[in-house]
C-alpha cells in the first residue's frame, strides 16, 4: 500500500523523522489499537493516536458524556452531554483523520467480553478508572499475550507503565490484588486536576506509537510518576521477574480474567 | 543509617522496620502503597518484620486507580 499525496502531505511532520519514515507510517496505518475507557486518560490517548493515523481504533466505553466530565475529557464537547461517550468520541476521531477507521463498543468490560474485545488488537490502552478493570485488563492481556499501557491519575499526580509479553513484569506483578474498598479514594471523592489526563494519556499514546514503529525504549520494567505540583517524573526501575506473580509469575493460579466486585465511582463506571 | 527513599537521601536509626518507615513517612494506609526494597517487592505481611540497613533504596509504588 503506497502513501496518497494526501496522506504524505498530512504525516509529513512523521514521515521526515528517521524513526517513523514512510515505513513507520504505514505500520501505524495497518495498526490496531484498543482504548478503554474513553475519559480523561482515554481521550487525549484517542486523538493522538486518530491524528497520527492509527489505522484502526477502537473504543469501549459504557456511559454517556456527563457535564462534569468536559474539564478534562477534551474528546467530548458541551454540545454532546448526554451522548453515548463511544459516539462522541468517534465523531470526534473521524473528524480529526478520515484515515482512521473506529469501532465502538458501548459496554463495560468484564471478564465475559474482555478476551474477545482484545482479540483483534496489537496494543490496549487502560484509560478506566477502577481498580477491577485495571486488573482484568492486566490479565487478560497477560493471557493473550498482548502489549498494553496501564496508567492511573488523581488530584496532580498521575502514572503509567508498559508491558509487553516476556519483557517485564506486568500490573500485578507490581501490586498483587485490588486495594480494600477506602485503602485508596478515587479520582470523584479526591478530583484530579484536568490537564493530567492530557499529560499521561498523551505519554500511553506515545508509548502505543512507539510500540507500532518499533523504536526507542518503552516503559517496561519502570513505573514513571508524575508529580505535577513539585514538577517531578520518576523513572522507577521495577524487578526484571516477580516469581510469585498470580498471574504472570513461575507458578500462575489465574488463567482466566476475574471480576472483582466494584467499589469505584459510579456504578460499573469505567471512565467517570 | 541512611536509606534513599523516593530518591532522596535520609537518616533512620538501625532496626528501623518497613511498617515504622510506612509510618514516618506518612502513608496514610499501608494498603494503598507496595514497598520495594532494592527493586525487590515486599508485601503486607512482611512489614512489621522486614528491617531494613543502611545504603537501602526504598521505593513506594502508589494505587493509583482514576482514569477519571
Amino acid at each position: 500500500m503506497a502513501l496518497s499525496n494526501e496522506q504524505i502531505e498530512r504525516y509529513s511532520r512523521h514521515i521526515i523523522l528517521k524513526e517513523v519514515g514512510a515505513k513507520g507510517q504505514k505500520k501505524l496505518l495497518n495498526a490496531k489499537v484498543l482504548i478503554i475507557g474513553a475519559g480523561g486518560l482515554g481521550a487525549p490517548a484517542a486523538m493522538y493516536l486518530a491524528a497520527a493515523g492509527v489505522g484502526t481504533i477502537g473504543i469501549v466505553d459504557a456511559d454517556e458524556v456527563d457535564l462534569s466530565n468536559l474539564q478534562r475529557q477534551i474528546i467530548h464537547s458541551t454540545a454532546d452531554v448526554g451522548k453515548a461517550k463511544v459516539k462522541s468520541a468517534e465523531e470526534t476521531m473521524n473528524a480529526l483523520n478520515p484515515d482512521v477507521t473506529v469501532h465502538t463498543y458501548r459496554e463495560f468490560v468484564d471478564s465475559s467480553n474482555i478476551m474477545e474485545l482484545i482479540e483483534p488488537y496489537d496494543f490496549i490502552i487502560d484509560g478506566t478508572d477502577n481498580f477491577p478493570a485495571k486488573f482484568l485488563i492486566n490479565d487478560a492481556c497477560v493471557l493473550a499475550k498482548k502489549p498494553f499501557s496501564h496508567a492511573g491519575i488523581i488530584r496532580f499526580q498521575g502514572q503509567l507503565m508498559t508491558y509487553v509479553p516476556g519483557q517485564g513484569p506486568c500490573y500485578r506483578c507490581v501490586f498483587e490484588n485490588p486495594p480494600p474498598k477506602d485503602a485508596v479514594p478515587t479520582c470523584k471523592q479526591a478530583g484530579v486536576i484536568g490537564a493530567m489526563g492530557g499529560v499521561i494519556g498523551s505519554l500511553q499514546a506515545m508509548e502505543a506509537v512507539k510500540y507500532i514503529i518499533g523504536k526507542g525504549q518503552l516503559l517496561t520494567g519502570y513505573l514513571l510518576t508524575y508529580d505535577a505540583l513539585t514538577m517531578t517524573f520518576r523513572k522507577i526501575k521495577l524487578p526484571k521477574h516477580v516469581p510469585n506473580c498470580a498471574v504472570c509469575g513461575d507458578h500462575p493460579t489465574i488463567f482466566e480474567p476475574i471480576d472483582y466486585e466494584q467499589a469505584e465511582c459510579e456504578g460499573l463506571g469505567l471512565t467517570d | 543509617m541512611t536509606l534513599t527513599i523516593a530518591g532522596e537521601k535520609k537518616e533512620y536509626a538501625e532496626g528501623t522496620t518497613v511498617a515504622q518507615l510506612i509510618a514516618n513517612e506518612k502513608i496514610s494506609d499501608p494498603q494503598s502503597v507496595t514497598v520495594s526494597v532494592n527493586e525487590e517487592f515486599l508485601r503486607l505481611a512482611q512489614y512489621d518484620s522486614y528491617v531494613v540497613h543502611d545504603g537501602d533504596e526504598i521505593e513506594f509504588l502508589y494505587f493509583m486507580g482514576g482514569g477519571c
